[in-house]
């Protein structure tokens, strides 16, 4: 099919370089004064509905050795699997939950979200997909940034029917998705990243 | 709303083309050594979860966030260096404006030294300048922020490898699947063409698009340059005819 305008290419991208906390979390790299905080540092407020969770892991290379220098952004659907609709120009309010978040990782490579647990959202063939978050990670070294999902152990069955997962095979790269659970108060989902290895995270062209 | 589709409605983007992007694993660029994927990335096609994506108010920002020569001043006085203002449109590839989009920007100070803590490079601090901005595109994609012009520096990666001026970029678009982060260099820098990381973008053209125009016009006299850099973001395959919705 003939397409009405010609098509622009694509803007290519580069490494966010060693320094990408000075740009996306100031106030972390102590950059402080520019930013009252860090964008998605919080993505919760009194008024957001859903179970509490903390989201969190590692960031670890080829060499087993933590990525200190990241920045992983977090996507999801709310606790009824709904994302928030985009925000018009005369948007002063932001929802109760944006479903957006943004962390870096520390010398450890750790990065931790506080958020919520979100609903089902339904795939493309029309079935609901197992609930999830999408992650974007970027670091030095990194020449395009990395899409993966995160899954949740506890929904074991959720995952054996999700669209994606199903399209993974190897039960060994399928878990490279699957967060384990540790109870507490709020209860803890943790995923490692890796980005090279035997233990490769599945990485996606979304 | 027959006939028409608003940025963030549901579409499936075009296909990335990675062959204009630099692969993962670019030997000349050693960081990437260790940290590049080695399996095939997961074809997914996009789902909601991709084609939807954070946005962002304009009363999220702040009055100084799109000028760095003052957003980090100490002492009442501007940064140090060469005043330039940066601008331009975001677009996707439907050549459509991006209005309403996020975008962030940071850079070294005019001597190439980044405040930061691992930064060891001997020229010296700016301590009027932090090196982060950031901007809202309007209504027809456009932003610009005013800044000093970053000096090139030395780094760690062949013998003697030096990054040209170079200011970093971080868009979003509206779907979580447009994400990108990009640098922008400056017309006429002979510097461009020795750089590892820019030589990780294989064809000539592409690199092109990174590299910001001089716009005299837009100079403001007596006081800054003005650089204009575009930056195309994905395109979504729904196109609009009249009232008719072509493609899918």
């Amino acid at each position: 099919m003939l397409h009405p305008v010609p098509r622009l290419r694509e803007t290519p991208s580069q490494t966010a370089g060693p320094y990408v906390h000075i740009g996306m979390t100031p106030n972390f790299a102590d950059i402080r004064g520019v930013y009252a905080s860090d964008l998605g540092a919080s993505m919760l407020t009194p008024d957001t509905a859903g179970e509490r969770i903390i989201i969190t892991g590692r960031v670890i290379d080829g060499a087993g050795v933590p990525v200190g220098d990241a920045v992983v952004e977090l996507w999801q659907a709310d606790s009824n699997g709904s994302y928030a609709a985009p925000m018009g120009p005369g948007s002063n309010v932001a929802p109760a939950f944006t479903g957006w978040g943004r962390q870096p990782t520390d010398a450890d490579g750790v990065f931790s979200f506080e958020t919520i647990k979100p609903g089902p959202v339904p795939g493309p063939d029309g079935r609901p997909m197992a609930p999830h978050v999408a992650l974007w990670i970027v670091a030095r070294g990194i020449n395009i940034g990395l899409q993966t999902r995160l899954y949740f152990a506890d929904e074991a069955d959720a995952n054996a029917t999700d669209w994606v997962l199903g399209k993974i095979a190897d039960p060994l790269r399928r878990a490279t998705l699957i967060a384990h659970r540790e109870d507490g108060a709020p209860p803890r989902y943790v995923l490692d990243i890796y980005l090279q290895g035997d233990r490769e995270t599945v990485f996606f062209d979304v | 709303m027959s006939g028409i589709i608003l940025p963030g409605a549901d579409g499936v983007l075009f296909p990335r083309d990675r062959a204009w992007h630099p692969p993962a694993n670019t030997p000349g660029y050693k960081s990437a050594t260790f940290r590049a994927p080695r399996n095939s990335l997961l074809s997914l096609g996009g789902t909601a979860s991709e084609l939807t994506g954070p946005t962002f108010g304009h009363s999220s920002l702040n009055a100084l966030d799109n000028d760095l020569i003052r957003n980090y001043s100490q002492d009442g006085t501007e940064a140090i260096g060469q005043r330039l203002i940066v601008y331009g449109q975001v677009l996707d590839e439907n050549a459509r404006a991006v209005p309403n989009t996020l975008v962030e920007f940071w850079q070294a100070n005019a001597g190439g030294r980044y405040r930061h803590k691992k930064e060891g490079y001997l020229a010296p601090l700016d301590r009027n300048f932090g090196g982060c901005g950031r901007a809202i595109t309007d209504a027809d994609g456009f932003y610009s922020f005013r800044t000093i012009k970053p000096g090139a520096y030395p780094w760690p990666n062949g013998g003697n490898d030096w990054r040209p001026a170079h200011i970093h970029f971080s868009v979003f678009g509206h779907a979580f699947a447009q994400r990108l982060i990009t640098q922008m260099y400056f017309e006429g820098d002979p510097m461009i063409w020795q750089c590892p990381i820019v030589g990780t973008i294989p064809d000539k053209a592409a690199i092109d698009q990174l590299i910001a125009r001089l716009d005299r016009h837009n100079t403001t006299p007596m006081d800054a340059l003005a650089y204009r850099f575009d930056i195309v973001l994905r395109g979504r395959r729904s196109t609009m005819f009249e009232n008719k919705l072509e493609g899918n």
